[in-house]
C-alpha cells in the first residue's frame, strides 16, 4: 500500500493538481512516526511512509493546510475521514482546498502499546503473517499482531470511509464492535465505586493538554483553559479536583461532535482511558434520540443541537429505568 | 559495599519507612510506574522507569508559596510552609539523579529558591542501576554511566540480592540506620552486572549521538536554522515533553482568589503553551516553531552556554516515548548538529 500511496502522491504532485501532501514520516526506530508535510518528489521518495504505526489522525491538520494557498492531499484512514466529515460539517475546514485518498487500514499499534506487552529494547520490527517479529536488545521476539493492537483498534467501529475524492484499495463495512462493553461495566458500578473509578484515573492527569490539543473536535482558536481573562485558566491543578472538572467539561463539550477516534486515549502520557467518558455520551444519545453517529456525513442536524418538541427527558427516562 | 537478600526487601523498607517517609518506583492502575509512598507489602515495579520523572519531589508541579488574607484594611502575609520532614526515594535511575544536579544548577544559585532548598536538605535519594536499557535512553551522551548510578546512596539489584554503596552522609546515615538488615559484601556481583550492563550501553542506538555544534558559540547559526519549521510542523503544542521531563523548570507564579484572600501558587509552565511568559503585549513566541525552538534551545545551547557546558538533558528518553507525535530531542540534535551544521 505505502508503494501505491507514494505513486499516487507523486503523479498528483507532479501533475500540480495538488501543491503539498499530509501524510507520515519515518523516523529512528520502526515505531516512531511523524505527522508530515510532503513538497517534493525527493521528500516522498525520503521518508514517506504508511505502516502499522501510523495511528496518527492528519484530519485536525486540516484546519491549517486547508487556509494555504493551493491543494492538500491527505491519506485518511478510515475512522480519520468521520473526523474530517465533522470538521468539515463545522465549518473549520475549506473542502475545497483538500484532496482524500482513503487508505485501508487493519489497525495500527505503538511502540508504547508493545512495551505494555513486555517487550523491551526494540530494534526493529518486521511482520510475517499474523505476527510480529520484534529485534529487541534482548533477543528476538514474536507476538500475534491482533494481540499488541491498542483498545481503539480491538474495537474498531469502521473500517469504511464515509468522505474521500479517491479511494486506494478495497472499502470496508460499518463494523459491529464491542466498543461500549466497558461502558456498561461502568453504569453498573454503583455511584460510589463509579466515583472512585473515575477520581482513581483522572488523578493521574498531568495536564499536559496532549488530549485536547489532538482532538479534532477540539478546534477553538483559543481554549478557554489556555485564556487568562477567563479565571479558569490553568496549568496545573489548583486543587486536587481539578483535573476532574477539566476532562468532564471538555466531555461535554465535545460531547455529540466526538466521532470516537480514539486519538485523546492514544496520545495520553498517563494511560487514562479518557476515551470512555466519551463514549458514555456517545452511547446516552443512541439511546435516548436514536442512533447517531458523528461525522457520519456532513448534513444532518446532531441530536444535542436539535431540538425537537418529542425529544425525551433524560433524566425522566433513566429515572425509569430507560430501556435497560 | 553491603548486600541485603531480596526476599527481606519488605523488612528494609519497613524499616526505613518506620524513620522516614519512603517513596518506591511501584505500578499504578494502568500498569505504569510512579513513585508512592511505601505501605507494607508494596512491591517496586519492574518497569525500567517511572511516567513523571523523581523532579516531582523537589519541585512539584504546584506549591503555594504565600497566602494573603485580608483583613479590614490590613492584608495579612502568611507563610503556608511547615518544616518539610524527611523523606527517601528509593529506586531513582542514573539519569534522574544527574537531573537533581542539573536543577540544582536552577533553583540553587543566588537567589535560592528556598522551597526547593528545603526539600533538597529533607531528600535522600537512593539510586538503582539499570541492567536493561530502552532503545530510547541515551543518557551515555551525557557523559552519565546507568550502570554506577549517582545518589546519596547507590544500588544494584539481581536475582537474589540487593547491593547499597552510601556516597554521601545522607548516604551513610541511611544504612546505619539499617543495622544488622544489612552484609558487608565484596563487589564482584556489582562488577559482574556492570560489565554486563556496560556492554548493552554500548549497542543502544544513540548511544554515540553527538551533541558536537550545541554550545554558545554556534548560538545564531542555531537559531536560524530552516530546519525548524520542519522539525515542528506537526508539535501539537502539548506540554507531555516539558511535564515528564526531569529537568524542564520553567513555572508560572498565579494567585487564586479562595473569596476571602488570596493563595499565591506556582506550578510547571510549558513553554510549548500559549501563554508562556506572556507579558503585558501578550507571548513573545507567537507561533509554535519559536515556542518548539526555545525549548530545544534552551536545553542544547542556552543552559550549557551558561553553565559549564551541562546540557539541559539527562537523555532519559521519556519525550521519546511519550510525544503524541513522535518529534523529539534526538530528532532535532540529529538534524541539526554534527555535520549538519
Amino acid at each position: 500500500m505505502q508503494k501505491i500511496m507514494i505513486a499516487k502522491a507523486k503523479e498528483l504532485l507532479q501533475s500540480g493538481a495538488v501543491d503539498r501532501v499530509l501524510g507520515w514520516k519515518t523516523g529512528e526506530f520502526a515505531y516512531d512516526i511523524t505527522p508530515a508535510v510532503f513538497e517534493t518528489i525527493e521528500e516522498l521518495e525520503q521518508s514517506f511512509v504508511y505502516d502499522d504505526f501510523c495511528g496518527a489522525n492528519l484530519s485536525k491538520y486540516l484546519i491549517k493546510a486547508s487556509r494555504l494557498d493551493g491543494k492538500t492531499l491527505v491519506f485518511l484512514k478510515p475512522c480519520d475521514t468521520y473526523s474530517f466529515n465533522q470538521l468539515i460539517k463545522e465549518h473549520r475546514i475549506l473542502r475545497d482546498n483538500v484532496y482524500v485518498v482513503g487508505v485501508p487500514c487493519e489497525g495500527k499499534t505503538d511502540g508504547e502499546t508493545l512495551k505494555q506487552h513486555g517487550i523491551k529494547g526494540i530494534l526493529g520490527i518486521g511482520s510475517q503473517g499474523d505476527d510480529f517479529i520484534i529485534d529487541t536488545l534482548y533477543g528476538e521476539k514474536t507476538v500475534k499482531r491482533a494481540d499488541v493492537l491498542p483498545e481503539r483498534c480491538q474495537n474498531c467501529k469502521s473500517k469504511q470511509h464515509v468522505v474521500y475524492d479517491e479511494l486506494l484499495g478495497e472499502d470496508g463495512q460499518v463494523l459491529d464492535s464491542h466498543r461500549f462493553d466497558m461502558v456498561e461495566k461502568i453504569e453498573a458500578m454503583t455511584p460510589d465505586e463509579r466515583f472512585d473509578f473515575w477520581r482513581g484515573e483522572l488523578s493521574r492527569c498531568i495536564r499536559c493538554n496532549a488530549c485536547r490539543n489532538v482532538c479534532p473536535a477540539c478546534s477553538c482558536e483559543k481554549c478557554v483553559f489556555d485564556n487568562d481573562a477567563s479565571g479558569i485558566a490553568q496549568k496545573a491543578a489548583a486543587d486536587s479536583f481539578e483535573e476532574n472538572m477539566f476532562h468532564i467539561i471538555r466531555a461535554f463539550h465535545v460531547a455529540g461532535r466526538c466521532t470516537d477516534c480514539g486519538e485523546c486515549s492514544r496520545v495520553c502520557p498517563q494511560n487514562i482511558p479518557l476515551h470512555l467518558l466519551n463514549r458514555k455520551f456517545i452511547k446516552d444519545i443512541n439511546e435516548l434520540y436514536g442512533d447517531f453517529q458523528a461525522g457520519a456525513d456532513t448534513e444532518s442536524r446532531a441530536p444535542l443541537t436539535n431540538y425537537q418538541e418529542s425529544d425525551v427527558e433524560p433524566s425522566i427516562v433513566y429515572h425509569k429505568g430507560g430501556n435497560r | 559495599m553491603l548486600k541485603l537478600s531480596l526476599d527481606r526487601l519488605n523488612d528494609l523498607f519497613a524499616a526505613v519507612a518506620a524513620d522516614q517517609v519512603l517513596y518506591i518506583p511501584a505500578d499504578d492502575a494502568s500498569g505504569q510506574a510512579r513513585f508512592q509512598r511505601w505501605h507494607d507489602g508494596l512491591e517496586m515495579t519492574g518497569a525500567l522507569n517511572t511516567v513523571r520523572s523523581a523532579k516531582d519531589f523537589f519541585f512539584p508541579q504546584t506549591e503555594n508559596l504565600v497566602d494573603f488574607k485580608l483583613k479590614g484594611k490590613e492584608i495579612e502575609i502568611i507563610d503556608p510552609r511547615t518544616e518539610h520532614e524527611d523523606f527517601v526515594i528509593f529506586g531513582v535511575r542514573a539519569c534522574d539523579a544527574r537531573s537533581f544536579t542539573i536543577l540544582d544548577k536552577v533553583f540553587l544559585v543566588d537567589p535560592v529558591d528556598s522551597y526547593y532548598q528545603s526539600r533538597r536538605e529533607h531528600g535522600t535519594v537512593v539510586t538503582m542501576a539499570c541492567t536493561q536499557p530502552e532503545e530510547t535512553c541515551f543518557c551515555t551522551a551525557f557523559g552519565i554511566d546507568a550502570a554506577a548510578p549517582e545518589g546519596d546512596c547507590s544500588c544494584w539489584m539481581d536475582d537474589t540480592s540487593l547491593y547499597l554503596q552510601p556516597q554521601t552522609d545522607k548516604g551513610q546515615r541511611l544504612v546505619d540506620h539499617l543495622g544488622d538488615l544489612l552484609q558487608t559484601c565484596d563487589d564482584s556481583a556489582v562488577a559482574a552486572q556492570q560489565q554486563s550492563t556496560r556492554a548493552v550501553l554500548e549497542k543502544l542506538p544513540f548511544a554515540n549521538l553527538s551533541l558536537d555544534g550545541f554550545d554558545g558559540e554556534h548560538l545564531l547559526e542555531l537559531f536560524d536554522s530552516e530546519k525548524w519549521a520542519e522539525l515542528s510542523e506537526a508539535c501539537l503544542g502539548c506540554g507531555t515533553c516539558t511535564f515528564v521531563c526531569p529537568t524542564c523548570q520553567c513555572y508560572d507564579i498565579k494567585d487564586f482568589d479562595t473569596g476571602s484572600g488570596i493563595q499565591r501558587f506556582r506550578c510547571w509552565d510549558s513553554c510549548m503553551y500559549s501563554d508562556f511568559t506572556k507579558m503585558a503585549h501578550g507571548n513573545p513566541r507567537l507561533t509554535q516553531l519559536e515556542r518548539f525552538r526555545q525549548r530545544f534551545m534552551h536545553k542544547l545551547v542556552y543552559f550549557p552556554a551558561n553553565n559549564e557546558g551541562e546540557y539541559g538533558c539527562v537523555g532519559c528518553g521519556r519525550c521519546l516515548s511519550k510525544c503524541p507525535i513522535s518529534m523529539n530531542i534526538v530528532k532535532v540534535a540529529k538534524s541539526l548538529g554534527g555535520e549538519n551544521l
